[in-house]
């Protein structure tokens, strides 16, 4: 249950509409990848989505929302407070289980960063602090997966790394991407926006490179 | 120039300082101020440590009163502040800390007598109140997307504690530790209504001519105060707040007779409870008004407007003491040590001081807070100052002092100042505790007439002038677009 069918999706900002009205079905499975220029309307249309979905979503916002005087582990932690009761969260604060830190351990070796567990957020280098918010949108364990550049950061081999756990661990997504490459090498659906409209919707085995570069 | 708003409001003020100075009682009265004030300073330069072992019992109550009252009003004032954006509790805390620490202090004196509580509750209350206010600002201006990150289904306390508190933490702890240094002031001057913190035996020595016994508890006040990032330590303020409450000294039992008797008659306007009723109310308020508060409030306001002007002129006279981009070293040390002696001394131990050695008038109340407020304003812009980078040929003397520092400081100082203007008004009136006929001086008479009907009436008085300065001031700053952190 982790597609989405949405209509009549608009935003406006300042009496002035910068998306839709559009609509957007995406199905399970699907990997969506949302491409065109910047303003063009695409981190409007990730947070529409997440509104729209309720919460069940993974969202992994430009802006990444890290809380800068946690530790990376709490940051990580933070995407599973709703499965915890209260009393238990508040000694992770103070002082993590050990089954909890293996797990996110797990997940930050994966990640290619495990030593700075207990490093607090505010002193990481950009690539580190977007790794720590896509870890917490991992550990969440949703199906979907709502992601505004959440590679921009991050050097080439890091960025095909973590493209591919994106891709494996979540059922369906739908990526904002400026990289046109990765784009169509990890995602199975474009979707280029323009004008804050759908101006391209093709499968992505369909597309070369060639074929969305006019929407830049 | 004239034409910009900074320089005109700065202008305006100025000359209502003027006009102001026409109608103040300003004089020397006692008949030898400077001989006076030489043995004083005599005094101070040749401290008696060990003339009375009230000393360090003094230094012990000041402290355990600051801590105790400073932790109950950061507790309260913490959960104040969650619920701060309701307007009935916007309009409390604001009546709370409108009231100055010796006022609560008064009240609270007459019905739990000199009981520790009311010590604790006469910091604590007001603080709670500025507590609350700041605490709030503070975790209202914290990044709100962590919180809307989290999944659906966080309860509302772990979603508190994780998206919330965490960025907040270092400048709430570091709020917290800045108003452990006014707590510690509050509690001194708590003293001079008979408390048995400093102020108490300041008293006493200063009217036995004990000057360098007077001089020692000044200065251990002043080591004390800037040894306090060494001796506060986070890991070591459990401690502190366990053991402060039995530190305090026994006091006298509360009579809780008293206390109800204080609600149900003493603070009932005279009128109701005589024969009278509300028939009488009109003519027993008009006369309170027209022979206590307005004479009150009018000096009150000339006080706290020459006050106001004197401080920023010391301010600005101050701020190249510290400043890096005049002298050496040496010379900015010094004016380390001077500047923090100047925050460091309660106005109201500099004006008791001022008024014994120059006999009463508006005088040492005046030089008092331009001294004390002055020298915060000067640190907080002098400290500023050391940050802004000038060209490396830029004039030097008094030429950099006018053209290159104080133009790019002068708005941050005018912020800081209006955002005092409410402080020294606060001051101004507690002042009159001392004899100078502002408010606190009407306040001070009629509870020693046993009067407290018409007491609480002249507090709430002084409270609605406070809030109405404080009012002003924001909209002032507002209009001039200026900005600051809170000072105390």
């Amino acid at each position: 249950m982790s597609g989405f069918d949405l209509k009549g999706l608009t935003a406006s900002f300042g009496g002035e509409r910068v998306i839709g009205p559009l609509s957007l079905n995406v199905h399970e499975g699907e990997r969506v990848a949302l491409v065109g220029r910047s303003g063009a309307g695409k981190s409007t249309l990730i947070s529409l989505i997440h509104q729209q979905v309720e919460g069940i979503a993974s969202l992994v916002p430009q802006n990444l929302g890290l809380v800068n005087a946690l530790p990376v582990f709490h940051n990580v932690y933070m995407g599973r407070l709703d499965t915890n009761a209260t009393w238990y969260n508040t000694l992770t604060l103070i002082r993590p289980f050990a089954k909890d830190t293996r797990e996110v351990k797990a997940l930050l070796t994966e990640l290619a960063m495990p030593e700075k567990v207990w490093i607090p957020a505010a002193s990481l280098s950009g690539g580190q602090r977007q790794r720590v918010a896509i870890a917490r949108a991992l550990y969440r364990r949703s199906g979907l997966l709502l992601a505004d550049e959440p590679v921009s950061a991050l050097d080439g081999p890091s960025a095909h790394l973590v493209m591919k756990l994106l891709k494996d661990r979540f059922a369906t997504s739908v990526i904002a991407l400026h990289d046109v490459e990765l784009a169509l090498a990890y995602c199975t659906r474009i979707v280029g926006i323009q004008d804050g409209h759908i101006a391209l919707d093709e499968p992505s085995e369909k597309l070369t490179p060639a074929d969305i570069t006019p929407l830049y | 120039m004239f034409s910009s708003p900074t320089v005109r409001t700065s202008l305006i003020f100025t000359a209502i300082a003027v006009v102001g100075l026409l109608f103040a009682d300003i004089a020397i009265t006692s008949a030898n101020p400077w001989k006076d004030l030489g043995r004083f300073f005599l005094g101070v330069v040749t401290p008696d440590f060990f003339s009375t072992e009230g000393l360090a019992t003094a230094l012990l109550r000041t402290v355990a009163f600051a801590f105790v009252g400073v932790a109950l009003g950061s507790v309260c004032g913490f959960l104040l502040a969650l619920v701060y954006r309701a307007y009935p509790v916007r309009i409390f805390c604001a009546f709370i800390r409108a009231i100055h620490e010796l006022f609560w202090a008064l009240i609270f004196l007459q019905f739990f007598g000199f009981h520790p509580l009311t010590g604790v509750l006469a910091i604590a209350i007001p603080y709670a109140g500025i507590f609350a206010k700041v605490y709030a600002e503070i975790l209202e201006e914290a990044d709100p997307e962590p919180g809307r990150l989290l999944p659906p289904g966080t309860g509302v306390i772990s979603a508190f504690l994780y998206a919330r508190i965490p960025d907040c933490w270092v400048q709430m702890r570091t709020y917290t530790a800045y108003r452990l240094e006014c707590g510690l002031r509050s509690s001194a001057i708590l003293g001079f209504v008979g408390l048995p913190t400093l102020g108490f035996y300041l008293e006493s020595a200063f009217s036995q001519g004990h000057y360098s016994e007077a001089g020692a508890m000044l200065i251990l006040f002043y080591v004390l105060i800037a040894t306090l990032p060494l001796w506060v330590k986070p890991r070591l303020l459990p401690v502190y707040i366990i053991g402060a409450p039995f530190f305090l000294g026994e006091g006298m039992p509360i009579v809780w007779g008293n206390v109800a008797r204080f609600f149900t008659q003493d603070i009932v306007p005279g009128p109701l409870k005589g024969d009278e009723g509300w028939s009488g109310m009109g003519s027993w308020l008009g006369d309170l008004f027209v022979t206590q508060a307005l004479p009150g409030i009018w000096n009150t306001v000339i006080l706290t407007q020459i006050a106001l002007v004197a401080t920023g002129i010391i301010a600005l006279l101050a701020f190249p003491l510290i400043s890096t981009h005049f002298g050496g070293p040496v010379r900015r040390t010094s004016g380390h040590v001077f500047l923090v002696i100047l925050r460091s001394t309660p106005e109201y131990i500099l004006a008791y001081i001022l008024l014994q050695l120059w006999g009463p008038s508006m005088l040492p109340a005046v030089v008092a807070l331009a001294l004390h407020n002055g020298g915060i304003i000067g640190h907080l812009i002098g400290r500023q100052s050391s940050t802004i980078i000038l060209r490396p040929d830029a004039s030097t003397g008094l030429n950099r002092y006018t053209y290159e520092l104080v133009p790019r400081v002068y708005r941050s100082f005018l912020a800081f100042l209006f955002y005092r203007w409410e402080i020294i008004m606060r001051e101004t009136a507690i002042l009159g505790i001392l004899g100078i006929y502002t408010l606190g001086f009407y306040v001070d008479n009629a509870i020693q007439n046993i009067q407290f009907d018409k007491a609480m009436i002249l507090i709430l008085i002084t409270a609605s002038l406070n809030i109405g300065v404080d009012i002003l001031g924001r909209f002032i700053r507002r209009k001039l677009a200026l900005q600051t952190m809170p000072t105390c």
